[in-house]
This record gives C-alpha cells, sequence and structure tokens, in this order.
C-alpha cells in the first residue's frame, strides 16, 4: 500500500531519455568487444584502444538514436569527439614527460652536473659498458653555455623590447610608424629560429670574417626570436596601467619620461618580469640558431666573445645524432636524456617562477 | 635667481623627456631595422648562389633543381601537421571553452600549455626514440594493405623515421598554438547569440555550429595559419626524426627534406658557396614564413576591427 505511493513515476519531461549509466554499460561494452576485436589482428594497447574508442563511438551513437532522436544522437556525437580530442592532445604530453624522466632520471648524477665532456672519448664510453662502470662525463659545460648565453640574449632584449613597448603605449599616436611596429612585432613572432640564427650568422660573418662562431652570436640570434615577446607581453602590461596614475602624476607636475619611468613602469613590474621569464623559458630550449651560431664544444668555455660554446639543446641534439662512441651508444644517450629532462626542468621552472611572480607582486587594486 | 634656477630644472626635465622619448623612438626603429637587415643580410650572403654555375651547386644542375624538393618536403611536413592538428586543436579548444566543467577548464588549458614549454629538441628525441618505433609497425601494415596509393607505397621504412612521422610531431608541436588562439575566440562569442540558440531548442553542438564556429572562422583560419608558420619553419624535429633523402611520394619510407632541417644537418660543416646555397635555402625559407604570417595576421587584423574582440 505505501509503496505504491512511493513508485516513481516518470514525468513526461524526462520519458525517452538515456539514464546516466547507459554511457558507462556502452563504455564497458565497448571495452569487451574492443579487446576482441584486438586480439584478431595482435593485441597490443594501441589496437585496444583504438577499436574501443571506434565501438564506443558508433554504439553510443547507435543507442542514442534509436532512443532519444536523431538531432541528440549528433549532440552526443559531438560531445564525444569533443573529449576525445583532449583525451588524444594528453597522450603525447604524457608520453614525452613520461619518456624523459625514465630516461633522463638515470643519468642524473653529481658527476653529470658537475663535469663536461672535455676528454670524453669513444674509448672511455666503451670502457664503461664493457666494465658496467657508470658513465662519465657531463653536461656542466653545456649548463654553463646555456646560461651565458640566455643571459646575454636577455641583457640585449629586455632594454630593447621594454623601450619599444613603452614607445607603443606612450608616445605613439597611432601613426604609420606605431602600426608598422606593432604589426611586424607581431610577424617577427613568427620568424622560424633557425633563419634568427643564420642572420646572426651571416651579420658577424660580414663583420669579423665568415665562419664567426661565439656565444655572443648565439646571444644575437636568440634575442632576435626574444625581442617581440618582449614587446608583446610588456605592451599588454603597460595598456592595463589605469590612466588615472598617468594624470595624478601629470597634475602634480611630474615629467612624462620621470611618469614613466617611477609611476607607470613600477606598477606594471610584475607582470613585465613575469612577461620576461616566459620569454626567457621560450628561447632557453632553442636548438637550431645555436647549431648555426655558436658551433659545438666539449670543454667548459666561459668566454662568450671567442671560441664555440655547447649548450642543452645542442648537447642533446649531438649526443642522439652522433653518439660519442658509434659503437656503444648507450652512454650517449643517457647523456642526451638527462640533458633533456635538465633542460624540460629549468623551462618548468622558469614558467612556474613567472606565474609566482605575476601573482605575487601583482599591484594590490583596493576596491 | 629663483627664475635661473627654475629654468634650468625646466631645461634638465626637458632634456630627461627628450632623451627618454628619442631612445623609446630608437628602441621601436631598431626592431623594424632588424627584420629589415635580416632579409638584407641573408640576401647579402646569399647572392654568390645567382652568379655561380649551375654545376657547382649541390646536385650539380642549378638552385632552383636543389631547392624545389626541399620546399615540396617543407610544405608536404607543415600539411601533414596542420591537418591532424587543426581538428584536434578546434575539438581541444572547444573542450576547454564549452564542454569542460568551469572549475577545470582553466586548469585543463595550463596542462595544453605546458606543451609549448617543452623544447623543441626534446620533441625531437622523443620522435626519434619512442614515437617513430611504435608507428613504423603500423606503416608495414599500411605498405602492406594500403600500398596501391603513391603516399603509403612500400617498402616501409623499417625504423619509421619518415615523412609522415615528422608530420605527426610537427602536429603536436603547433596543437598548442592553434588551441590557444581559438580558445581565445570561442570564448569571445557574443553570449547573447549561444543562448539565443539555446533557448529556441538547439542541443549544445547545434549552437556551437550555429553560433560559435561562424563567429569564430577567422580566428580559425589565422589560428591555423600561425600554426602553419611553426610547422614550416620548426627544425630541430625533424632534422631528428626524419631519415632524409630524395623526394618520394610516399610517406611511409625514408626520403623527402625540409628547408630547415637540411640546414640544421649541413650547415655546420658547410664553408664557401655550400654556406651560401644553405642561406639561400633559409631566405626562400624566411619568405614563405612571412608571407603566411602576414597572411595571418592581416586576417586577425581585420576581424579585430568589425568584433571589438581584445
Amino acid at each position: 500500500m505505501t509503496s505504491a505511493t512511493l513508485v516513481r513515476r516518470q514525468s513526461h519531461l524526462t520519458k525517452g531519455k538515456l539514464p546516466s549509466y547507459a554511457v558507462w554499460l556502452v563504455l564497458g561494452a565497448a571495452l569487451v568487444f574492443g579487446a576482441a576485436a584486438a586480439s584478431l589482428v595482435g593485441f597490443g594497447a594501441v589496437s585496444w584502444g583504438l577499436f574501443s574508442a571506434l565501438f564506443f563511438l558508433l554504439g553510443a551513437t547507435a543507442v542514442t538514436a534509436v532512443v532519444e532522436g536523431g538531432r541528440k544522437a549528433t549532440d552526443s556525437l559531438a560531445t564525444y569527439l569533443v573529449y576525445g580530442a583532449f583525451l588524444v592532445a594528453l597522450l603525447p604530453l604524457l608520453s614525452v614527460l613520461w619518456t624523459v624522466l625514465e630516461r633522463g632520471l638515470p643519468g642524473i648524477s653529481y658527476d653529470f652536473l658537475f663535469t663536461s665532456l672535455n676528454g670524453v672519448t669513444g674509448a672511455v664510453d666503451n670502457a664503461s659498458v664493457a666494465n658496467g662502470t657508470p658513465v662519465l662525463g657531463g653536461a656542466y659545460h653545456a649548463v654553463v653555455g646555456t646560461l651565458q648565453i640566455t643571459l646575454w640574449a636577455t641583457a640585449i632584449s629586455v632594454p630593447i623590447g621594454l623601450l619599444a613597448a613603452v614607445y607603443l603605449v606612450e608616445y605613439g599616436t597611432g601613426g604609420p610608424l606605431t602600426r608598422a611596429i606593432t604589426f611586424f612585432v607581431d610577424v617577427m613572432t613568427g620568424i622560424p629560429s633557425i633563419v634568427a640564427g643564420l642572420f646572426a650568422a651571416a651579420l658577424f660573418g660580414l663583420l669579423f670574417g665568415p665562419g664567426t662562431r661565439t656565444g655572443f652570436v648565439a646571444a644575437v640570434a636568440l634575442s632576435v626570436l626574444m625581442i617581440p615577446v618582449v614587446v608583446r607581453s610588456t605592451e599588454e602590461m603597460l595598456k592595463i596601467v589605469p590612466n588615472e596614475l598617468r594624470e595624478a602624476a601629470y597634475a602634480l607636475g611630474v615629467r612624462k619620461w620621470r611618469t614613466i619611468t617611477k609611476v607607470v613602469i613600477p606598477t606594471a613590474i610584475s607582470g613585465i618580469a613575469s612577461g620576461v621569464t616566459l620569454a626567457i623559458a621560450r628561447v632557453i630550449g632553442e636548438t637550431a640558431p645555436i647549431l648555426v651560431t655558436a658551433g659545438f664544444a666539449s670543454a667548459i668555455n666561459w668566454n662568450v666573445f671567442s671560441g664555440w660554446m655547447s649548450t642543452l639543446p645542442t648537447l642533446i641534439y649531438y649526443q642522439i645524432l652522433t653518439p660519442t662512441s658509434p659503437t656503444n651508444t648507450d652512454p650517449s644517450t643517457q647523456r642526451a636524456w638527462a640533458a633533456a629532462l635538465l633542460l624540460i626542468l629549468m623551462v618548468m621552472l622558469l614558467n612556474l617562477v613567472a606565474r609566482v611572480i605575476a601573482r605575487m607582486f601583482a599591484p594590490k587594486t583596493s576596491r | 635667481m629663483s627664475t635661473t634656477t627654475l629654468t634650468e630644472t625646466r631645461g634638465a626635465g626637458q632634456s630627461g623627456d627628450k632623451i627618454f622619448s628619442g631612445a623609446t623612438l630608437a628602441a621601436g626603429c631598431l626592431i623594424l631595422a632588424v627584420l629589415f637587415s635580416v632579409a638584407v643580410f641573408l640576401l647579402v650572403q646569399a647572392l654568390p648562389v645567382a652568379g655561380a654555375d649551375p654545376a657547382e651547386i649541390t646536385g650539380g644542375e642549378g638552385f632552383s633543381t636543389y631547392i624545389f624538393p626541399i620546399v615540396i618536403g617543407t610544405v608536404v611536413a607543415a600539411a601533414i601537421a596542420l591537418l591532424i592538428a587543426t581538428p584536434l586543436g578546434i575539438g581541444v579548444a572547444l573542450f576547454i571553452s564549452h564542454y569542460a566543467p568551469r572549475r577545470l577548464a582553466q586548469g585543463f588549458g595550463y596542462v595544453i600549455d605546458l606543451l609549448a614549454a617543452i623544447p623543441s629538441v626534446v620533441y625531437g628525441a622523443w620522435g626519434y626514440a619512442v614515437l617513430a618505433p611504435e608507428l613504423a609497425k603500423g606503416y608495414a601494415w599500411l605498405a602492406e594493405n594500403l600500398g596501391w596509393l603513391p603516399i603509403f607505397e612500400g617498402p616501409a621504412s623499417q625504423t619509421g623515421r619518415t615523412m609522415l612521422t615528422a608530420g605527426i610531431v610537427l602536429a603536436v608541436m603547433v596543437l598548442p598554438i592553434i588551441t590557444s588562439l581559438s580558445r581565445e575566440i570561442f570564448l569571445q562569442t557574443p553570449n547573447l547569440h549561444e543562448e539565443a540558440a539555446l533557448a529556441m531548442g538547439a542541443t549544445r553542438w547545434e549552437m556551437i555550429r550555429m553560433a560559435v564556429l561562424p563567429f569564430a572562422r577567422p580566428g580559425i583560419i589565422s589560428a591555423a595559419m600561425l600554426g602553419l608558420g611553426r610547422a614550416l619553419g620548426e627544425t630541430m624535429a625533424v632534422a631528428l626524426v626524419l631519415s632524409g633523402g630524395a623526394l618520394t611520394a610516399s610517406l611511409i619510407a625514408s626520403g623527402n627534406q625540409t628547408i630547415a632541417a637540411e640546414i640544421a644537418l649541413n650547415f655546420p660543416e658547410a664553408f664557401g658557396l655550400r654556406l651560401s646555397e644553405l642561406i639561400a635555402a633559409g631566405l626562400v625559407l624566411f619568405v614563405i614564413t612571412l608571407a603566411v604570417n602576414m597572411v595571418a595576421r592581416w586576417i586577425i587584423t581585420r576581424h579585430k576591427e568589425f568584433s571589438g574582440a581584445n
């Protein structure tokens, strides 16, 4: 008697709709049938995933089409495809991070971080493989080169980029020059990195004779890539500084350049700093321009103005493409992956620092 | 007395103003000069190629015969990358802007942006060591079953270091660019358009097809073109992944080469005429990417004017 009153009647509004657990049922069935189909062609994680995804898409759409109608079926198909796109995009990210961690971690040691590749020859690698001793030689020279070149590139591009952004926001009048600079800065962000390297190589080749390769040439190449990024981010930050601040300064009789250096830039400094950090993170992993401008070295070189230099990316590249010992490539591969891990850690750290700077030193807006 | 000090300070302040505004103007002009000189220096260094005897150029048949296959290779690699990355990027952008739970959407955006933070040489190493051997199995199957298509003609590469692998790695690298730009555009769709569509009884997909995608079309096109610019100029991934060679139609056999990889692989040992040749190839790449980027930026600016976006 009482139970009869408790029976839940399906409202006509929800009639003809699939229950929410239907998706999971279809997914389970798709996984089972996917496994069956995959075992027909040779079972593997990839074929299982592919067949299951295919069966799920077909099955879920068909079920929805039968119960809810064609329009709802199209809608759910689109939903599954969009979710699927995101999952597919995650695959390479996870795979890259996993590979670098798995293969790079064994190679990270005190020796790797604080010795160079100077004197490490094929014979040394052969011996360490034959005797089972730890791999000798490391990436110290490359870390030194990376930091030096990036530092010089930053020292060149930050003043230029900052001043150009100030011109665009504070002095530019929207005339042809301002528009030309904005447009070509945007175009410059798309310059292939190897072309920037060729430019620096060609420039210094004309000035100091062909084949001039030093860390400084590489720094110039990197600043060609870095300047547009700095300009864009600084410009955005300066634009959001409230006009009232400028007007208050002018009202007190402060000169325009004092207003900019004492009021506008300090207000926007957190955004500018994080933009610069992101720009550094972008160029620190560049390989191609270094390859054509700084050459390759296996010894430590502290002087950016003379001699070839190595950076982490070029170290990775050469250790993979031309292993130190052609017969025993394992030590070189291990060094390459360890260097890749080191490089990724540096880039991620810079990205993190940029976010922290942006959050911590953000101007306090009291409202 | 006081007037003299007053004029003095005014003089000092004025010169400070002039120096500062002059410095900012100079920095702005320097950027234009750099872009201009990139073209000029490349042109000057590439000139010896124009006067050279065709027999002395690599391949022995003149510069155009030398450059043609690698231009085709560059375009093919970038085209594969775009074919994969554009639909995927739009899907991911839609997921972040319209499908993911509001609270998690920003976090998902950061995760996809992480793809952009990984250096290109690491992608190259990954493609070389992980992706290529995985794909080699699939290539063998393709050559066996779809070998009658010229693009899948056998014999398939044993190592998997082919044009298709390079294109897939490039697709992963341009994905964050296409995603972040189209996401911005999708989020700018007027809310009233979306709500109007939903109120008329449209499903979510119908709303996206009728309100979001038409609004975002120019943005998607320019995002794809910026991705194209990146894919055309990408060097390290191709240099490491592709086992280069002569131009072939098959995407799953080794062969083909791109301009950027050709330069990176040969520049360190090049001198004399070979050097000029590579710089000339770089100039060709520069002109192609410049054209692509300028068209993309032009579309964005034009779109910005009448949408009030950004």
